[in-house]
């Protein structure tokens, strides 16, 4: 159990930089996913709290504690990995009591603590197989329970559902969740998918060329999107993004003009913007909708699936609450 | 499925695997059932006539101290080049695995000392220790330690064991690093996160996950330890002193080449067909299935 904080953190590769000032204070028990597109930096802010990758600058505190110098071993963390990272000659068993071993706890109590993590990650009749013996699934549950053995003041997830099936990942997303519920442990999660991000976090961090453009709860961020990258992020279908100068006069210069797919609708009266229906799909619950506004723009529409579908090639007007308009400046920032 | 081309007739599949056939029975099966068939005689020093005496020749050896000598001398020297060429092999390839720039150079430096040949590399030992102008010698003199591996046993089974090991340490670097490049990152940076300090690291999980490089490296450098090392042997120790270096395929050629002993001389690579045959066997039983993890 502790707190974590990130100052003015920075890495950099030689004359590269890969992570520029971040800044978080993570209170105790909180869940804190960091998401963004593949290479914004957001594994390399993981490693740099797990002490994998040194610190350029800035400061990494776990409690009260400055650890940008301590080793791995000695930052009271466990970490989960991508390819799960399992000790391929050793059972189940001794993956999860190899840090207890380690800390030479007594046998007696690796055992009892194995039991139970085996029992909550219903891993019970596979402790004596070996990780090849074992399907991706439960491969990710070992890595969880050994991560939960050595009971951290901090859980580091770096994409631990990518390697598996969508199903799955579903069905595990939900189980990482209740699980750190019922432990209560600090813990950062790394991932590209925004929907992991949503569902899991208590605050997220997205990423973006190793800025940290926004940082808030799941529903605050996609409210209120910080920046343009934000907004086309978070939400699928992403953002509408339209030119100002056209729909929005007054705007500065080069300025953008998001919406929303679910703000948009088509409007029967015919006031709005006209707009041609490229096509269509219909998914039931919803129906998306692509069409091109006679600016030149796309634009996507997402509308109840109950309501009728216009015809590939069929004129349509689209229309939206000025209210749900996002202004974004030329360098993506907010306005 | 393998696909697999199945021949009609005899002939075909005869004609492609003759020359095969015939390089194996030439070069292997001939000298081999020669060695045999040599081992059951005594000739004469002239070659002019052999006399029949059974298993004469193999009880002789057995019961022989100086060739139970060799075996034992054999095995201290198979065991002392396997340790140190894969003990300084293993130590340069975890340093090297470590190594972020220059790596490559490194490895490329590295790999020289296997392309000298034994007999060159024994005559280069020899100089740098030869008792009257040797550079290390002279240095050891100074500082007072009177270095002869002419007269001392030890001193010579130590230098014939570093020239063989020496050339050996390349190869099995290349091995081992290949090997510790294999294991995965994550793997190691799990480890660490677990609270395993370097060695411990390297004690349960790096040398572990080595297992099967360690055991081939094992049985190929005891193979060369035992048949490659004639070169070195010959131009170092030549056997001495009192055959303190004499392994046994030295002795298959100090007594049947220079002592005319053919007889003896046969059985004996008899018998050393028999040990590489086990050899072979352990190699092909456990290396192939690579049962390790």
């Amino acid at each position: 159990m502790a707190t974590v904080s990130l100052q003015g953190l920075k890495k950099s590769f030689g004359k590269t930089d890969v992570i520029h000032d971040v800044e978080i204070d993570i209170a105790d028990g909180e869940f804190i996913v960091i998401v963004g597109p593949s290479g914004c930096g957001k594994s390399t802010l993981l490693r740099m709290v797990a002490g994998l990758e040194t610190v350029s600058a800035g400061e990494v505190r776990i409690g009260d504690r400055q650890v940008n110098d301590v080793e791995p071993m000695d930052r009271d963390i466990a970490m989960v990995f991508q390819n799960y990272a399992l000790y391929p000659h050793m059972s189940v068993f001794d993956n999860m009591a190899y840090g207890l071993k380690i800390a030479k706890v007594p046998r007696s109590e690796i055992e009892a603590r194995v039991a139970v993590a085996a029992k909550l990650l219903q891993l019970e009749p596979y402790l004596q197989r070996r990780p090849r013996e074992l399907s991706g699934g439960q491969r990710q549950r070992v890595a969880m329970g050994r991560a939960i053995v050595r009971k951290p003041a901090v859980f580091l997830f770096d994409e631990p559902l990518s390697n598996l099936d969508a199903k799955l990942r579903v069905q595990m997303r939900l189980e990482i969740k209740q699980l750190q519920r019922d432990l209560g442990v600090t813990s950062l999660y790394v991932t590209h998918d925004q929907v992991e991000a949503m569902t899991l976090a208590d605050r997220m961090i997205v990423m973006n060329g190793g800025v940290a453009d926004q940082i808030g709860a799941p529903l605050e961020v996609y409210a209120n999107p910080a920046t343009a990258f934000v907004a086309g992020f978070i939400g699928s279908p992403p953002t509408n993004f339209l030119d100002a100068s056209t729909f929005a006069p007054g705007a500065p210069q080069g300025a953008q003009l998001g919406i929303r797919p679910e703000h948009v609708v088509l409007s029967g009266d015919g006031t709005g913007h006209r707009a041609k229906v490229l096509y269509a799909e219909p998914l039931g619950a919803e129906s998306l909708i692509y069409a091109r506004l006679e600016s030149g723009d796309n634009i996507t529409i997402r509308q109840d699936g109950a309501l009728p579908t216009p015809a590939e090639g069929e004129t349509v007007s689209v229309a939206w609450d000025k209210d749900e308009e996002m202004q974004f400046a030329k360098d993506g920032r907010r306005i | 499925m393998e696909k697999r081309v199945r021949f009609k007739g005899l002939w075909l599949p005869l004609l492609l695997v003759m020359p095969q056939l015939l390089i194996t029975a030439v070069f292997f099966f001939y000298p081999a059932g020669q060695a045999i068939w040599q081992s059951l005689f005594i000739p004469d020093p002239f070659g002019l006539s052999m006399r029949y005496v059974g298993l004469g020749n193999f009880e002789f050896l057995l019961s022989d101290p100086f060739y139970r000598a060799s075996f034992v001398t054999t095995a201290v020297f198979s065991i002392l080049v396997t340790l140190v060429s894969m003990g300084v092999a293993l130590y340069l390839a975890v340093l090297a695995d470590r190594l972020i720039k220059g790596s490559g150079t490194y490895r490329t430096l590295l790999i020289w000392p296997y392309a000298v040949a034994p007999a060159v590399a024994g005559v280069l030992w020899l100089f740098m220790f030869n008792t009257r102008v040797g550079v290390v010698t002279w240095y050891l003199g100074v500082l007072g330690y009177d270095w002869n591996h002419v007269l001392n046993q030890g001193e010579a089974m130590g230098l014939v064991v570093v020239a063989s090991a020496w050339g050996r340490i390349s190869y099995n670097f290349l091995f081992f690093l290949a090997g510790l490049q294999a294991i995965p990152r994550s793997v190691i940076e799990a480890a660490a996160i677990d609270g395993a300090r370097f060695w411990t690291r390297f004690r349960t999980i790096v040398f572990p996950l080595l297992s099967p490089t360690t055991f081939f490296l094992l049985v190929v450098n005891i193979v060369y330890a035992f048949f490659e090392t004639f070169g070195v042997i010959h131009t170092i120790t030549s056997g001495g002193p009192q055959q303190a270096t004499t392994i046994l395929v030295y002795k298959v050629y100090a007594d049947g080449f220079v002592g005319q002993d053919l007889g003896s001389s046969a059985a004996q690579s008899v018998i050393l067909l028999v040990i590489v045959g086990i050899l072979t066997i352990i190699q092909f039983k456990y290396i192939e299935r690579r049962v390790h993890y």
